[in-house]
């Protein structure tokens, strides 16, 4: 069977899959529709959650921007890994204790106040819409690249599938095709992942490859493609470029933001008790670092099949003598090959490459990060099935990450601005009508969004996490940690954060990007690492807002003691 | 809450407390530590596999399995406390 073949059986066998579970578990009540009656084992709510969390970026993209950038890319990996200690240890708990429906809810009752709650349901259907077009983009390119279906009716027939489950089954039939979902999506990045281990490093395990002496050879792994790295002058794979300032400010942004995102805590708000939020944190973190840790694995062996391609035996090889694979994606326009000195020959190096007379050498060749996960199967030379398997994984990822997050956006609409504050005497019927129509509508909007993507998405989408960590994380934290703090320093903590943290990016990436370079930044920090700072100046301004305004009232305060605890039976 | 669970509970909060300040600490330890501030000076020594550089296996892959059992250990350990001080809890 052909790639077209396997593709269209898998892809259509997974989405069979979805739609039987949607239909098994519909949603009756709110409680179902928002936090599926929280009756979810802590098990399946790891897979849930692991697979709510992986998006298209992180299967697609993470190892091919770890592959071009070495250790650098270590900021993501730990980034969006060490967020959820974070989340188990300072969160999630105490979140499922109070156990009421969203992220604002909480932010709106801890805080006493609809200003902060409406501010936090702003900010919640921002941050789940930027990232939401994303994935529906992911769904509309796999199957372009896969099926040369057009973009456009890719993202439909992904809109179809996510309303279905959505719309029908709220968080109960997100829950179970997520963990679907999870298998499939991991099974798909394992499997080419493990053969490629084996083609190259003669082992099964990845993580063990990757560190590997492959036989007959003297050099590590790691250290051939250093040399390699040296000689085409690119900067070296295992070290760091050096700011080391900016790298701290990065992980800590993306760690707490991470654990600021209201599509994975709502997720701990569906297991049945405290300490099953506590089990089912562990049980996601496994789960995501399965993927996670062999990603980096990937990234070398990618690395190094694709310099061995174009650079054997010491020399730039041919245009013409490249392999099948390098020809098909530089048809999709991924791969280019400008031939700049006219000799034939397919130089790829860096910005430090010299030849032998010491004169600059440039580079003929781009090549997209996004396709070497995808294109890695075939580099190897895997068959078919497993290309098909991996663009099923991609779909399975983007797709369950779409889920949570439209769900995020049609309880913060239902739950919080109208039950909560513009429609106080919705009944629950009517509640759970408008939560379906919301979702629908969200479907619509995310479509909508993935058919015409604004440029500036992808931009977006990486500060979220940045405005998540200078707003939500701080302000939950505080809430749980300090009794004291109260209304007006929440709320001036997070207004300071968000805005200094939004214009900071928005001065250096779109109104004068010319100056988004390591002399401009303050402090030597980057956009991307800019929430840490932000989260700093939440803490100070709401600590000393706080020092001299009202403590809260006194059921607050009790409040708070009480989501401290664990539950209780009623004896 | 009645008046006189009040001491247990503030007990077991000094408790959670510290165990979350000494995983933390851990956490920042690896990350931050290990795996990017001192990541250079460990560059030289390759371990635990025979090709990884120290602070980037720290960095791509230590760190992530630390974080996976802190996060099993603190469960392990608050789900013990709970049952040490609320163990009329529902089960």
């Amino acid at each position: 069977m052909g790639v077209t073949a396997w593709t269209t059986l898998l892809i259509g066998a997974s989405f069979l899959l979805y739609i039987g579970i949607a239909i098994r578990s519909r949603a009756s009540s709110t409680g179902e529709f928002y936090i599926a009656g929280q009756h979810v084992p802590p098990l399946a709510n790891g897979m849930a959650t692991a697979a709510d969390w992986m998006s298209a970026a992180s299967f697609i993209s993470m190892a091919g921007i770890i592959s071009f950038s070495g250790y650098d890319g270590s900021v993501y990996l730990m980034g969006w890994t060490g967020g959820y200690v974070l989340l188990a240890l300072l969160l999630a708990p105490y979140l499922r204790k109070f156990g009421k429906y969203t992220v604002p809810d909480f932010i709106g009752e801890r805080y006493y106040s609809q200003v902060a709650r409406v501010v936090a349901v702003i900010c919640a259907i921002f941050i789940s819409f930027t990232y939401v077009a994303g994935q529906m983009r992911g769904v509309g390119v796999v199957f372009s690249r896969f099926l040369e279906v057009d973009v456009t009716w890719g993202v439909i027939i992904g809109m179809g599938i996510v309303f279905i489950y959505a719309v029908l089954g709220g968080m109960k039939g997100i829950t179970y095709t997520q963990v679907a979902q999870y298998c499939v999506l991991i099974f798909a990045f394992m499997v080419p992942a493990i053969f490629i281990s084996l083609l190259v490093a003669d082992t099964m395990i990845p993580h063990i490859g990757f560190g590997s002496i492959p036989a007959g050879s003297e050099l590590s792994l790691l250290a051939r493609l250093d040399g390699l790295h040296e000689q085409l002058g690119f900067s070296t794979y295992t070290l760091g470029s050096g700011n080391t300032i900016n790298l701290l400010a990065i992980t800590f942004a993306l760690m707490a933001g991470t654990a600021g995102l209201p599509h994975v805590i709502i997720r701990f708000y569906t297991v049945p008790r405290v300490r099953d939020a506590r089990k089912s944190a562990g049980w996601a973190l496994l789960f995501i670092a399965i993927l996670y840790t062999t990603a980096p694995a990937v990234a070398v062996f990618a690395r190094t099949n694709l310099i061995d391609t174009v650079y054997k035996d010491d020399s730039f090889q041919p245009h013409e003598q490249m392999p099948g694979w390098f020809q098909t994606w530089e048809g999709t326009g991924l791969i280019r090959f400008e031939d700049k000195n006219g000799d034939g020959l397919v130089q790829y190096v860096g910005a430090a490459a010299v030849d032998d007379q010491g004169q600059s050498i440039a580079n003929e060749l781009t090549i997209d990060r996004d396709i070497m996960v995808l294109a890695n199967p075939e580099i190897a030379g895997l068959p078919n099935w497993v290309i098909a398997l991996v663009a099923a994984g991609g779909l399975a990822a983007a797709l369950s990450t779409a889920a949570g997050l439209l769900l995020v956006v049609s309880t913060s609409v239902s739950h919080d601005l109208l039950r909560k504050w513009l429609k106080p005497d919705l009944s629950e019927k009517q509640e759970l009508l408008a939560a379906r129509i919301a979702a629908g509508a969200a479907v619509c909007v995310a479509g909508y969004l993935g058919i015409n993507p604004p440029g500036f998405v992808a931009e977006v989408v990486a500060f979220a996490f940045g405005l998540a960590a200078a707003s939500f994380f701080p302000a939950i934290l505080m809430g749980i940690f300090m009794k004291r703090m109260n209304r007006e320093g929440a709320i001036a903590g997070m207004v300071v954060g968000l805005v200094f943290t939004a214009s900071y990016i928005i001065f250096f990436r779109f109104i004068d990007p010319e100056l988004d370079k390591p002399e401009n930044w303050w402090w030597g920090i980057s956009p991307k690492g800019i929430g840490t700072v932000g989260m700093l100046f939440n803490f100070m301004v709401a600590g000393i807002v706080r020092s001299f305004t009202s403590d809260p009232p006194d059921e607050v305060m009790q409040m708070v003691e009480e989501i401290r605890v664990p539950e209780r039976s009623s004896a | 809450m009645t008046t006189p669970d009040r001491p247990p509970a503030r007990d077991y909060w000094r408790k959670n407390l510290i165990l979350i300040a000494i995983l933390l600490s851990i956490w920042a330890f690896v990350s931050f530590g290990l795996g990017i501030y001192w990541a250079e000076d460990l560059h030289g020594i390759k371990a635990p596999l025979p090709g990884t550089p120290l602070g980037f296996w720290f960095a791509q892959q230590g760190s992530i399995f630390t974080f996976v059992i802190l996060i099993w250990v603190y469960a392990w350990r608050m789900n013990r406390l709970d049952d040490e001080y609320f163990s009329d809890e529902g089960e």
